[in-house]
């Protein structure tokens, strides 16, 4: 998540994103009529003593003839109400269909900030007005760089139409979507790596381990897939335990792995992409070696399409980065 | 009476807030609204509150929301683990409570903005370097990108799929069923919003063979139950539904969301742990239920649970869900309410809710004569279950 400089990760982003520019959605519906008591409240609320809001007497001497809501309440009238539902009749985006700031989120740009919004009247509007909106997403920036983190500035385009479906105005609302700087970890202070021009490689998630468990990844280090035994009953087991759960002996040592084994199931994972994994989506299987245990690993050299239940596949212990290293496993060719 | 639990206490009361994407306020405002809405509909004073349960999830420390509703005397406070498996286990914890005598009023509650504020579907990251269990348990998956509850779902997913010849498109029809019904159902997320199978085939993957409709929503909401003695209850205000089976399970070289090193993964043997439990202490079969809440975070453990529950034989929930009997009609209606998929996820607690209102007649979508109902939590998890039915 941390790096957002790969090139070829943000084409593919920029690639998805641009899938949703332009489409429309809605109508978003009122849950009321445009009304002389909602333009009150916000009149009063506003401080706006202008007597075209409230005053039917003088109102009626106007081209309209009657009160008027203020032009920036436009937004109001389509709002969902506190239960965040919209009005009866609103057409909303399908749970499935793609957009942009959940693209965002997903990749990691999980910061939002309004920046600007732009409002355009075509006409007054008076009670008795139905108001809907429907909203697009009219452009997506590139890349940009900026002082909360790198991120894409969003411009969603919004219509607003009245009962006759005629324009009655515009509303252009641009948010910035970033990627929160992390904190530097205690290991990234080092200088060794971030010196080096060339772009940081984002990291796998870091297991978490404990006293009882760090003897595997220790062994992992040292090019060995390790699995614990039970020194009274010899029984092997994965994950490591301090207890055996067959004799109940606290007494163990590990045993190097072959590293044959077979899938015992898999899963292909797409979402989260994690910009940590080079294939996406990314296959992961359940493995069950041919000394009895079983573990979760990443799979290498197979594509994802490809992968099958009883595929015999071999452990290749890999060093994916300063500090970890990890068994994944490839297909082993069958003759 | 078969067990000395079946038939002590009742659930005289329920309360949620709205379901959103967007409560707009603290999950503690959320906690409170339900327990004294649920208080409410009990026609109980929130004073006479002298239990409580919740899950560990929860983020509400229960004397906090003791104080707040104006509690007197608090005896008992306890959490459940496992995340959705906890939910019929707070009401086992009420319901042993009340016929041991150490409490009279006892709430259960689940409050949570698991939207807005943080996703479990957002994935698991980085961890400190020595770690606590749970954290140590996760480091043996997300280096290797399984970092959500999906993914670890998946896994068992694929391999029940091998072991017993169902399709994806099974778990599209427990979507489907589910989106039938919250689409009738206006506190429902998804009302008036229908799926077809051909919706789901073309959803996105999530975490393959999981799609993103075999998926619950996030949500933002909370649940409240109000458990008292089944004497009492005769006297208040709705009509009593009466706990006949409560009971947890954990067997079978368990994990939190990772069994895989039990000797068959396409089954959940904790949740046949918990089925044996409710029926010998309901004295029931399957044949007793008329409908079932059957958790369904994700829809492939709907299939395995419904197995396991004695409603289809081993392998073969995918013929019971193709004939069309978990639909309204059918022999075992499910998630009448929409279910997670289509109501909202609140951890299970608004399916316990559901089943309440089944048995009081009071559902919006109604099972004719419903005389006991089946309510089932979170699965790939330890577990819990509910038999509830008129006294």
């Amino acid at each position: 998540m941390s790096d957002q400089n790969n090139n070829s990760e943000n084409k593919e982003l920029e690639a998805l994103m641009a899938e949703t520019i332009g489409v429309k959605i809605g109508p978003h519906k009122s849950w009321d009529p445009v009304n002389q008591p909602m333009i009150r409240h916000w009149a009063e609320a506003m401080d706006d003593k202008n007597p075209r809001y409230t005053d039917p007497e003088f109102a009626a001497g106007t081209e309209e003839g009657s009160i008027i809501a203020p032009p920036t309440m436009l937004q109001a009238w389509t709002m969902r109400g506190a239960s965040w539902k919209h009005a009866p009749g609103t057409k909303e985006r399908a749970a499935d269909q793609p957009y942009v700031l959940d693209i965002l989120d997903d990749h990691g740009y999980i910061g939002v900030v309004a920046v600007n919004c732009d409002q355009e009247y075509f006409r007054n509007l008076v009670p008795g007005d139905d108001i809907s909106h429907y909203m697009e997403i009219e452009g997506i920036s590139e890349q940009k760089q900026t002082g909360l983190g790198v991120g894409y500035f969003v411009t969603e385009l919004w219509t607003f139409v009245d009962q006759n479906d005629e324009k009655v105005g515009e509303m252009r609302f641009r948010l910035l979507k970033f990627c929160p700087p992390k904190e530097a970890p205690k290991a990234a202070s080092k200088p060794a790596v971030e010196s080096d021009d060339k772009p940081k490689k984002a990291l796998r998630p870091r297991p978490g381990m404990n006293k009882d468990t760090r003897f595997f990844w220790e062994g992992l280090k040292e090019g060995k897939l390790l699995i614990q035994r039970c020194t009274s009953c010899q029984t092997l087991r994965h994950p490591p335990t301090p207890m055996c759960p067959s004799c109940r002996s606290l007494e163990r040592d590990a045993v190097e792995a072959s590293g044959k084994g077979v899938i015992h199931s898999y899963v292909n994972m797409h979402h989260p992409d994690l910009p940590a994994f080079d294939a996406s989506p990314n296959p992961v299987a359940l493995v069950e070696l041919e000394e009895g245990t079983r573990l979760v690993a990443g799979l290498i050299g197979i594509e994802p399409e490809d992968v099958r239940i009883g595929l015999p596949v071999q452990a290749e212990i890999t060093q994916c980065d300063d500090e970890l290293a990890l068994a994944l496993f490839r297909p082993v060719s069958e003759k | 009476m078969a067990n000395g639990l079946s038939g002590q206490a009742a659930i005289v009361g329920i309360g949620a807030t709205e379901f959103s994407k967007n409560s707009g306020r603290s999950e503690m405002q959320l906690a409170v609204e339900c327990v004294t809405q649920a208080l409410a509909d009990a026609g109980i004073d929130p004073s006479e509150v002298d239990g409580i349960s919740t899950f560990t999830m929860d983020n509400n420390p229960e004397i906090e929301v003791f104080r707040e509703i104006g509690g007197k005397e608090l005896k008992m406070f306890s959490r459940v683990h496992y995340g959705g498996g906890a939910a019929c286990a707070t009401v086992q914890q009420a319901a042993m409570a009340v016929a041991s005598g150490v409490c009279e009023v006892v709430v259960c509650y689940r409050a949570m903005n698991e939207r807005s504020e943080y996703r479990f579907g957002s994935g698991m990251q980085n961890t400190p370097a020595e770690s606590d269990y749970e954290t140590t348990h996760y480091g043996w998956y997300i280096p290797h990108g399984l970092v959500t509850p999906a993914s670890w779902v998946a896994m068992s997913a694929q391999r029940y799929l091998y072991d017993t010849g169902a399709t994806t498109e099974d778990f599209g029809r427990i979507a489907v069923a589910a989106r039938q019904f919250a689409a009738t159902n206006p506190n429902a997320w998804f009302y008036e919003k229908p799926i077809t199978l051909e919706d789901h085939q073309n959803s996105r993957w999530i975490a393959e063979p999981l799609r993103l409709l075999d998926c619950c929503q996030e949500s933002d909401g909370g649940v409240a139950i109000v458990v008292t003695s089944a004497e009492r209850a005769k006297k208040l205000n709705k009509e009593p539904v009466i706990i006949k089976g409560a009971a947890q399970g954990a067997c079978d070289d368990p994990q939190m969301m990772t069994a895989y090193y039990r000797k068959d993964i396409s089954r959940l043997s904790e949740v046949n742990l918990v089925a044996k439990q409710l029926y010998k202490q309901a004295g029931m079969t399957p044949d007793n239920i008329d409908a079932a809440v059957i958790y369904d975070h994700f829809t492939p453990f709907v299939m395995t649970q419904l197995e396991e529950f004695g409603f289809a034989d081993k392998g073969k929930a995918k013929d019971f869900i193709r004939s069309g009997q978990i639909e309204m009609g059918g022999r075992l209606p499910i998630n009448m309410h929409g279910g997670q998929l289509g109501e909202a996820y609140v951890h299970g607690m608004n399916g316990i809710s559901e089943a309440v209102r089944q048995v009081r007649g009071e559902a919006v979508n109604q099972v004719d004569k419903v005389e006991n109902m089946l309510v089932s939590a979170g699965t790939g998890v330890p577990t819990s279950g509910l038999i509830l039915g008129k006294g």
